[in-house]
């Protein structure tokens, strides 16, 4: 394997365009002819649209049309879709209102849109927009889970009562109740998991052309997966046939989930390119990030943890309330079920689990997956239930985590997940090593003799990625396939293209995925291309999310190729005059083993396509595609530690280290995966101490920008310590688990469990401000 | 961003004259506060009349007994300032807190003072020395100058031209920050002066704006230490209260950052 093969430090090579600032971004996107749209949207949570007069609008310079949502819906565009089907507990489907792209007669959420001004200039739209006369008639919101929950409260759907989407369980219910009735210790925790803004850097674009001649629609737009844009555009909302729609996701700057769902403006700038005839751009504002890119996470939790004498786990019984938005976003309905429920049993032998989830809808910004979906909610609760339980039994809470370690595998747990390796107590024993926790007691007693107040907490968290295998998913009610697919093209002078359905938007993989193919050929990876983000291009493709670009994408990269290396290692055996069990492939080179008789790729390459002596009957070119569906989920897992101190005078926490070790399987660019992690870490630390979407009770956001939504920036975050101990996933030929969602799983409850240490009071909710903690610290202190 | 028309005087005579002329003129110091406000479509002035380039503006003097910083001097020369330094080492370092460097190359105090945010960290340290407020018309004592949130003495076409620090015997700023925004969520200047006089102005905790601190100001008078502030009880009662700081928070953050103010002045 050469140096620039799979496990080596590859300097990133698309960071030479981003770094001189020559990325293209849709933005950057010039078009001939273009227009621009600027959206209306509405000031109230909850209101009736009594009507909308753009007569003066129209009359204003440069104003193409003003389009409103009785038009998309005369014209019989699609509504928004849900593509996971999941079932309450009593076997009803889960019960979805109606989510036109605009709203034709009730909005539901702050910044819903119910027009759009289509302008030769983005500020002529804008001019104009300020001239649409929109009457509402306001409706009683409902802002929070509670309040939408509450009897008597407003209801935002007919079709869900109570604003109930589903009331779902998982898990065995009596095996639990029966293992909580013979515990000797329970231990209980309320937990809410904040709401987060997702603010990827790049905010959402659209630029979306209609060739009347060819009846053909193009869309460049920031999507984590153009594919299955594609699909769902043609197949639910009527835009065009899949074969006259050509969606192109070029430079994209972060996603971090939020870029997966096929959200109204793209829709709408699509059927306004063919109202207006022209094409369409739009390019959302930061504030218009804020009231519309879907939000993460946002649970109410009721957790409890039975153990038996020995302080082995004998159930864990989970009440969970999840927001879901003012409407059921595309893929919504499975971060607080599948992604969820099924990671509730965390690294631990835990005999029976029972979890029930009620999906509620609220007058708010949809909620859907945010860089871990699920799995954080989950890593969040069964962590701080261990460290809270470790408390109250009074044990070591990293003595408690490994007694109910799970050390064989594979190993099935009660709430469908089998996971198939790993080593637990590895990763614990590398973590503590890293922050020194034999000596954390003598660190903690010399910072209280100097008036400090210091703690250390653990998160050992397990995550399930690679997502996924099709038949699993679509047995559990996703309405896709979750394999990937790949083309290796060589060209005849030797150089390579690698088309993938991943997506890159900032994760690396032109570097990575080329390292594959030049550490299998032994060429350098500038002679390796990725082409990604364009349907016109690739074959298909499901996108990149559920850290599954390497599980997946690259498995289909890996099989693609071993097709290319059959038939390149046939063409050389004749060109060489050798039998085909003879050649190896060294240095770009294809020889015969034994001998000094070789040829070079290049010369493998132009006899395939010059085709003048090939083997007979082979057909010319060395062109090769795959799919790769994967048989099982990839289980990343890993223990961090973070050890900090509290200013009690202030409330504020400061980090005296954070130590993360990881098991991602098999590392492609360690480089890369630092940085990953770093990015994570940055999210989780960020959800515990910094971020946190905040809604008043009439559903204004009034964390709607930087001034307010705490961002985490560079000085609020540690050094992270890093490492990595190893088991290779068995489950795909690379042996790689994934880690782009990592270090925003795991990490939130480390933090939150070291300020609780340090403060020595356990309830305190993220995220942690200096002002939650200082109240947690007085109430403790009223308490001595 | 509305339409308006960008002006650049010379000097204070001619940007007057600008704004005499103007329909609805504003003038522009740093403008981290009107131009975003404008970007934001929330203010359309017919006129920009933009002061930091008016030479008569800029620098900094020190004399035996005050600092003279001019309005249009940035954050970034104060921080660099051999003579501040010397002077009043807590305004250069209040100055070196002060938002992030982009914000320190065009913020200037006299923007800052100007637009009275009631969480900026200048009002404090005018309010504390008890500084003098010079303007195109006339010097205005820091005790008159401040009038609530977002709102002066100044007329609405008075320009501020400098602010006169008197030199203290000891002086200390505080703060602590905002998560989001970094603006101070609290900050306390203390100030002792040459007379033996006692000093404490708070920003970002009344709903009033900057204000001094009597209780603090008593107690550091009799026994200019922290220990003399351990029991204080400063109210909550008219203080702000936001996601990020609940009132009585602020109220113990007044007292924190006193301390700790004290502390650092010696």
């Amino acid at each position: 394997m050469g140096v620039e093969g799979i496990g080596a430090s590859v300097v990133r090579k698309e960071d030479r365009r981003f770094i001189t600032g020559r990325g293209r971004y849709v933005d950057d996107i010039k078009v001939l002819g273009l227009t621009h749209a600027h959206f209306i949207r509405s000031p109230h949570a909850h209101a009736k649209v009594k009507s909308i007069d753009a007569s003066a609008a129209k009359e204003m310079p440069g104003v193409v049309d003003v389009l409103t949502g009785q038009q998309i819906v005369d014209d019989k565009v699609g509504n928004l879709i849900c593509g996971w089907a999941v079932s309450s507990k009593d076997g009803t489907p889960m019960k979805m209102g109606a989510w036109p792209a605009m709203a034709p007669d009730t909005v539901r959420f702050v910044g819903q849109a119910v027009a759009v001004v289509i302008a030769e200039t983005k500020n002529q739209a804008r001019d104009a927009a300020e001239a649409v006369v929109v009457t509402y008639e306001e409706l009683p919101a409902a802002a929070h889970i509670k309040a939408a929950i509450a009897k008597g409260a407003p209801q935002l759907h007919p079709e869900a009562p109570g604003n109930v989407v589903y009331d779902w369980a998982l898990g065995d219910e009596k095996a639990v109740n029966d293992a909580f009735a013979k515990a000797a210790n329970v231990v209980s925790l309320e937990l809410v998991n904040n709401r987060l803004v997702p603010n990827a850097m790049e905010p959402r674009a659209a630029i979306a052309e209609y060739n009347e001649a060819e009846e053909h629609f193009t869309l460049h737009t920031t999507s984590q997966n153009p594919h299955v844009a594609r699909l769902v555009l043609s197949a639910f909302y009527n835009i065009a046939p899949e074969h006259k729609l050509r969606v192109v996701a070029p430079d994209v700057g972060g996603g971090f989930g939020s870029k997966i769902f096929i959200y109204p403006e793209e829709m709408v700038a699509l059927w306004a390119s063919k109202k207006v005839r022209r094409p369409v751009k739009w390019t959302g504002d930061r504030t218009e990030a804020f009231l519309t890119d879907a939000h993460g996470r946002d649970h109410i939790s009721h957790a409890e943890m039975a153990f038996d004498a020995n302080n082995k786990i004998l159930a864990l019984r989970v009440k969970t309330h999840a927001n879901f938005g003012a409407y059921m976003s595309l893929f919504s309905s499975s971060v607080p079920t599948y992604l969820y429920a099924t990671l509730l049993s965390g690294q631990y032998n835990i005999p029976a689990i029972y979890a029930e989830v009620m999906g509620v809808y609220t007058n708010t910004t949809p909620v859907d997956a945010y860089r871990g979906a699920g799995r954080p909610e989950a890593s969040y609760l069964l962590e701080r239930l261990m460290e809270t339980a470790a408390r109250q039994l009074k044990v070591d809470p990293a003595e408690l985590r490994r007694k109910n370690f799970i050390t064989q595998f594979p190993h099935q747990t009660p709430v469908i997940m089998a996971y198939d390796v790993g080593d637990f107590g590895a990763s614990l024993d590398a973590a503590m090593k890293a922050i020194d926790y034999a000596g954390f007691p003598a660190r903690k007693a010399k910072a209280k003799s100097e008036g400090r107040l210091r703690g250390i907490g653990f998160s050992c968290y397990i995550e399930a990625c690679g997502i996924a295998p099709s038949k699993a998913v679509g047995s559990l009610g996703a309405g896709v396939g979750l394999w990937e697919s790949a083309e290796v093209r060589v060209n005849p002078v030797g150089t390579i293209e690698v088309l993938t359905g991943s997506h890159s938007h900032g994760q690396g993989h032109e570097t990575t995925f080329a390292q594959l193919v030049a550490g299998r050929l032994g060429i350098s990876v500038d002679q390796v291309q990725i082409v990604h983000g364009d349907t016109d291009k690739v074959q298909f493709g499901m996108g990149t999310y559920g850290s599954r670009s390497a599980a997946v994408g690259m498995s289909a990269i890996f099989k693609a190729m071993e097709k290319i290396e059959a038939k390149a290692k046939k063409i050389a055996a004749h060109q060489l005059e050798a039998s085909v069990e003879d050649i190896v492939i060294e240095n770009g080179e294809f020889k015969v083993t034994g001998t000094d008789k070789s040829i070079a790729l290049p010369m493998v390459a132009l006899a395939a396509y010059t085709a003048h002596n090939l083997p007979d009957g082979m057909e010319p070119g060395l062109k090769e595609g795959a799919f790769y569906d994967p048989t099982n989920f990839t289980f990343p897992a890993g223990a961090y530690i973070c050890e900090i101190e509290v200013d009690a005078g202030t409330g504020k926490t400061h980090f005296v280290n954070f130590v993360a070790a990881d098991d991602f399987g098999q590392l492609i660019n360690p480089m890369i995966v630092e940085g990953q992690v770093h990015g994570g870490l940055a999210q989780g630390i960020g959800q515990a101490i910094l971020e946190g979407a905040v809604y008043d009770d009439s559903g204004q956001l009034v964390t709607a920008s930087f001034m307010d939504y705490t961002m985490p920036r560079a000085d609020d975050l540690p050094s992270f310590k890093l490492s990595h101990t190893t088991t290779l996933c068995p489950g795909n030929p690379l042996g790689v688990k994934g880690c782009g969602e990592a270090g925003a799983i795991g990490s939130s409850a480390a933090v939150i469990n070291a300020i609780t240490d340090a403060i020595g009071h356990n309830k305190l909710e993220m995220p942690a401000t200096p002002d939650r903690v200082w109240h947690a610290i007085q109430l403790q202190q009223a308490a001595e | 961003m509305y339409e308006t028309t960008y002006h650049r005087p010379a000097s204070v005579a001619e940007a007057a004259a600008l704004f005499a002329k103007g329909a609805d003129a504003k003038y522009l110091a740093g403008g981290h506060t009107l131009i975003p406000v404008m970007k934001q479509r929330l203010a359309a002035p017919s006129d920009v009349i933009d002061l930091c380039r008016i030479k008569e503006l800029v620098g900094i003097e020190a004399t035996a007994d005050a600092l003279i910083i001019k309005a249009a001097t940035p954050y970034y020369d104060i921080t660099q300032s051999a003579a501040a330094k010397r002077a009043i080492p807590a305004i250069v370092h209040l100055t070196s807190m002060l938002g992030d460097p982009a914000v320190r190359y065009r913020g200037t105090i006299g923007g800052s003072i100007a637009n009275n945010d009631p969480a900026a960290d200048y009002p404090a340290a005018v309010l504390a020395l008890g500084a003098t407020v010079m303007t195109n018309k006339r010097l205005i004592p820091a005790d008159e100058f401040f009038k609530g949130l977002f709102s002066t003495a100044l007329a609405e076409d008075e320009i501020i031209t400098a602010v006169s620090f008197p030199i203290p015997a000891k002086a200390a700023y505080s703060k602590m920050r905002h998560p989001a925004s970094r603006f101070a969520l609290t900050g306390v200047f203390v100030v002792k002066t040459k007379a033996g006089d006692v000093r404490v102005a708070a920003t970002g905790a009344s709903q009033d704006g900057v204000m001094r601190v009597p209780a603090i100001e008593a107690a550091l008078k009799a026994n200019w230490s922290a220990g003399a502030l351990d029991g204080i009880n400063i109210s909550a009662d008219g203080l702000m209260a936001d996601i990020h700081g609940s009132s009585d928070y602020r109220a113990n953050l007044i007292k924190v950052m006193a301390q700790r103010a004290v502390a650092e002045a010696g």
